[in-house]
């Protein structure tokens, strides 16, 4: 109960610190929908209503990715600017429970440029989504944010020592919407890639929202998303023990 | 002579001082990799609604590159120093204005160049395109005068960072429009009738058209119209980015409210 309450105070506090700036929202908001007006047009042109149908739902969720990359690259850098990183990694909590409140909440910000991009969609290209499996849309998408913002978790943890991490999560902003399939099929892509997109997270949540709208079967990928979402998890949490283990020993959370 | 000193020495001090891109950690990541992921993403996008060739979105994204330092750097070598607290004895200086900031842009060209043309060569031979040998040198220079039309673009970008709290947000929505309404990745044929006309005001509108005519082996004389209305477009843009600075340098003096924004 205690870390439940952690998450969700920890989440709500990011989400008021986040919005503070009106630049980030707007940001959050406008940044997806030059991308998916690109995919709206070279849908439109190449295909039928079932490819913008395609492209708006990819367009949608590249939102939360976007929100979720370079910010999480940076979420240890940026408290370490504010004096702040000390605090919470001498805070009688674990250290997980502070950083995954950080990244799951910048993956959810990314909701505003899913809902912007869904009604540019709506009412510029004049796409109509289809909810066939409302029930699995309605876990399809909370879990996929969710898992995005465990990836975002995994890449905060992984590059604390790197100074510049937001460079390297902004380097990974293309690379992931490329390979998860959010607006090309997977079959298009290099063999070689497949394993890689098959070990990402939004790949399967994006396979999800896709099925639970189109009416296909979409609860095994939700089964997939959630425990790959896991894996990061527990990833993370070694990477954090490691971490502060080091910085222990070198008297230094982070490079200076 | 102090103002050709101020123009080379002063423009790349600043530059270097001030454009926090510089270092590989962020250079190699921001500037070089991923232009080249955007290249293969919008490439893939385009297989995959089976519109356009692979020739077409180097083309594209490669110049559209060019923007990304074009609008950063600039917005950091001139409006970074309202947040080093510099800018005050930048406006107090002597140092005649013209070469104190257009010498700054001078290495931001170089740069545009040089992140446009590594995204070109790399994302063309990662697709395997097929681009005249003849048609290169050309497309170089084309890729130059659109790297000196965004900085154009970058000024005026620079010159509202100077009244703007947070300049990024400007930045990334001038680099949105212009991936939209330049036919980096949608053909002007294809895009609203309002978009093709306002885009012939944007930098990179002419440049990506004459780069992808030479790459399907046209001839630099067969566009030089289109070379010459970039050249126009980034003098006007530059012309306009130096007097909104000097006209919110008289602003900021007349209010003092030189780094109170």
């Amino acid at each position: 109960m205690r870390t439940l309450r952690l998450l969700g105070v920890g989440c709500l506090v990011h989400g008021k610190m986040r919005f503070a700036s009106p630049t980030v929202a707007a940001l959050e908001m406008i940044w997806p929908l030059f991308f998916a007006t690109i995919a709206f047009f070279l849908f439109r042109a190449g295909g039928g209503a079932e490819a913008l149908v395609y492209a708006s739902l990819g367009a949608a969720v590249m939102g939360v990715w976007s929100a979720t990359s370079t910010a999480s690259g940076n979420a240890l850098q940026r408290e370490r600017w504010h004096g702040t990183l000390e605090l919470l990694a001498a805070a009688p909590v674990h250290f997980a429970l502070i950083l995954l409140p950080m990244t799951i909440t910048l993956a959810a910000l990314g909701i505003y440029g899913m809902v912007a991009t869904l009604l540019w969609g709506r009412f510029l290209f004049g796409v109509d989504l289809p909810l066939e499996h409302p029930l699995a849309f309605a876990v399809a998408l909370p879990l996929t944010i969710v898992s995005v913002g465990t990836a975002g978790f995994l890449l905060a943890v992984a590059f604390v020592r790197h100074r510049a991490g937001w460079a390297l999560g902004n380097m990974l902003e293309y690379p992931v919407w490329l390979i998860a399939g959010f607006l090309v099929p997977l079959t298009l892509l290099p063999d070689w890639v497949r394993p890689i997109s098959w070990a990402l997270a939004p790949t399967w949540g994006m396979s999800a929202i896709r099925e639970a709208a189109s009416g296909g079967t979409p609860w095994p990928d939700i089964v997939v998303c959630a425990g790959i979402g896991a894996v990061y998890t527990a990833i993370g949490i070694v990477l954090v023990e490691r971490m502060l283990r080091a910085a222990r020993e070198k008297a230094a959370l982070a490079p200076a | 002579m102090n103002g050709v000193r101020v123009f080379l020495l002063g423009g790349v001090i600043s530059y270097r001082a001030l454009f926090g891109f510089l270092h590989p950690a962020v250079f190699i990541p921001t500037l070089l990799v991923a232009p080249v992921f955007q290249i293969l993403l919008f490439a893939y996008i385009g297989r995959s609604a089976g519109v356009g060739s692979d020739e077409f979105y180097v083309v594209g994204n490669a110049l559209h590159s060019a923007s990304l330092p074009c609008l950063w750097a600039m917005s950091h070598a001139i409006a970074g120093e309202r947040f080093q607290q510099t800018l005050g004895y930048i406006f107090a200086s002597p140092a005649p204005r013209v070469p104190l900031f257009l010498g700054r842009a001078l290495p931001v060209v170089a740069n545009g160049f040089l992140v446009a043309a590594f995204a070109f060569v790399v994302g063309g031979m990662i697709l395997r395109i097929d681009v005249p040998l003849a048609s290169l040198p050309s497309i170089a220079l084309v890729t130059a005068v659109a790297a000196l039309a965004c900085t154009g673009l970058g000024l005026v970008n620079a010159a509202l960072g100077l009244v703007i709290r947070d300049n990024s947000l400007v930045s990334n929505i001038i680099y949105g429009f212009l991936l939209v309404f330049t036919g980096a990745n949608v053909a002007i044929a294809e895009l609203p009738g309002w978009i093709g006309t306002v885009s012939h005001g944007l930098p990179l509108r002419h440049a990506i058209e004459a780069a992808r005519r030479l790459a399907d082996g046209e001839t630099l004389g067969d566009v030089g119209g289109l070379v010459g209305a970039e050249a126009l477009v980034g003098a006007v843009y530059a012309v306009l980015g130096f007097a909104l600075i000097r006209a919110f340098e008289g602003l900021s003096r007349r209010r003092a409210t030189l780094e109170v924004v």
